[in-house]
Formats: structure tokens, sequence, C-alpha cells
């Protein structure tokens, strides 16, 4: 099968049925290896054990601006390939990274109020992360107010460019403002500053949470599909022609 | 629990909160494709079918 069956929604379900079992194995294989190298790590001599927080959130920080480069590149495909999988792909991802981004900060709040002494500050990254949260938002109930599926893939294609400013913002917010959060210490040039010790678990977290976006989109991606069958389907018995 | 220290709850509640959510995805994410199966047959029931004659609900 090459790249461009994947074009065709049939084929496409068939891949996915698959693959899909082996990807939920690996996911939850790799999650319960980083869940015990997480429990194993040793603790932080300024944080303590508050660091643990570290190998949940990171990751969902990581995939919160992962989705929606992954989404941006879904726009750029219904906008100027029209391919037929592309607002599928963005559609099914939206909900997705909108959980990510809220345990990004909740988690993050969690760990802020024992470290720094609150929950919550206005500052750049924290505020980035709040719009991109409810920019997942805004594009999920754009998809639920236009009706056909064609006309609200292209304005949320819009708004998916539009929201794209706000990633790098919130990457490089800690470098441009003084803010509370830390600047980065694993994807900055010079290489990673953590310790092995903490920097493994972490990996592993955020390779197993990745297998994790990728097994439930394709998931969603299936739904979107037979949901647009059914649409189809629908319309076929609403028009009355023969089948 | 006294092993994590005295922020022990704030470690324990973001590990149950990030559990609570991935599972209710994967709940969602089930419970839509039954869902959708079982449009796509009833609707097959009923005497609609694709143009390419093949059943909707099939994979």
């Amino acid at each position: 099968m090459t790249l461009i069956d994947l074009a065709n929604p049939t084929k496409f379900l068939s891949l996915t049925a698959r693959i899909l079992p082996w990807l939920a194995a690996a996911t939850a294989i790799l999650l319960l290896i980083g869940i015990y190298q997480s429990a194993m790590a040793p603790d932080d001599y300024q944080q303590g054990a508050t660091v643990k927080i570290m190998f949940i959130h990171v990751p969902n920080a990581w995939l919160s601006m992962f989705v929606w480069g992954v989404m941006s590149l879904a726009a750029l495909g219904t906008l100027v390939w029209r391919h037929p999988l592309a607002d599928v792909a963005a559609k099914a991802a939206a909900p997705i990274g909108a959980a990510f981004t809220f345990l990004a900060l909740v988690t993050g709040s969690l760990w802020g109020r024992p470290m720094w002494g609150t929950y919550w500050e206005w500052d750049a990254r924290l505020t980035s992360m709040l719009i991109l949260f409810l920019m997942y938002l805004g594009l999920i109930a754009l998809w639920r107010a236009v009706e056909d599926p064609s006309r609200a893939a292209r304005a949320a294609a819009i708004l998916t460019l539009v929201g794209a400013i706000n990633i790098p913002i919130i990457k490089f917010s800690v470098d441009w403002w003084n803010t509370l959060h830390q600047p980065a210490s694993v994807l900055r040039a010079g290489g990673p500053t953590m310790d092995r010790a903490f920097l493994i678990p972490l990996l592993v977290m955020a390779i197993a949470f990745s297998l994790l976006f990728i097994t439930l989109h394709l998931a969603a991606m299936r739904n979107e599909i037979l949901r647009r069958r059914v649409r189809s389907l629908q319309m076929m018995q609403a028009s009355g022609r023969p089948a | 629990m006294s092993a994590l220290g005295p922020y022990a709850s704030f470690i324990v509640t973001s590990y149950v909160l990030v559990a609570v959510v991935v599972l209710i995805l994967i709940v969602w994410v089930a419970i839509d494709y039954r869902r959708q199966k079982e449009r796509l047959r009833d609707l097959e029931a009923s005497g609609i079918v694709r143009r390419s004659g093949r059943s909707a609900a099939d994979i």
C-alpha cells in the first residue's frame, strides 16, 4: 500500500483496522514502563518528589503543541491539496489536543502550587497555553456549529492556520519574557541539561503519550469517516433517491 | 504516600487526573465507534445502501 492509497477512506479504514490493536498494545506497554520508571526516579535535590509531576506534565505540554502542528498540516491539506482525509484528520485531532492541553494546564498548576506558591500566574507561558486551550474549544465549537462538513472544514482550516502563530509564542515565551516557568531543559540548543535519571523516564513517557495520541487519533479518524458515511446515507434516505 | 513527601496529594492528584482523562478519551472513542457502526447497520437494514453497493459498516 502506497501513501497515495491512504487518500482513499476505505483503504485507510482497512489499514487502521490492522494496525490499531498493535498500536494500542505498544502504547499500553510503554505507558506501564514509563510509569514504573517515573515511580522509581529519584527525588530532585530542590523539588523533592514533586519532580514526578514533570513526567506527565511535559509530555502533555509537548503534545498539546504537536497536535496543533498536526492540525495545521491537515489544514494545509484541506485548503491547498483538498485531500479527502485532511479535514477528517484535523477534526479528529482537536478533542484529543484539547484534552492534552487541559492536562498540561492542570498538572502544571498542581506542580506550581508547591514549587512557586501559586496555582496560577498570568505570565506569558501559562497565558499562551490557556489561549491554546481556548482555541481548541473554539475549533470544536466551530465544527459542531456548521452542519455542512466541507464548509466547516475550510473555516476550521483557516482558524487553525491563524492559531498556529501561538505555537512559537508558547515555545519561546520563556526566552522572550520574564516568566515563573523554567526555560527549556530538553529541546534546546546545546542539548538537554537534565540528568539521565530524569531524562530517560521523561523520554519514555513522551514516546508513550505520542503513541497514545497516534492510536486515539487513528481511531477517532475512523469514527469520523463512519460518521460521514452515516450522514451521506441519511441524505440519500431524506432525498428519496433510489439505492 | 509518605515516600512522596509533604506534597504527595499534588503528585497523586496529577497522576489520577491524567489517568481519568485518558480513560475518558479511550471510552469516548470506543463508544463513538460502536454508535456509528450501529447507525450504519440500521440505515442499511432500512434499505439504504452506498452507490458502490458495498456495506458502509464493513471495514
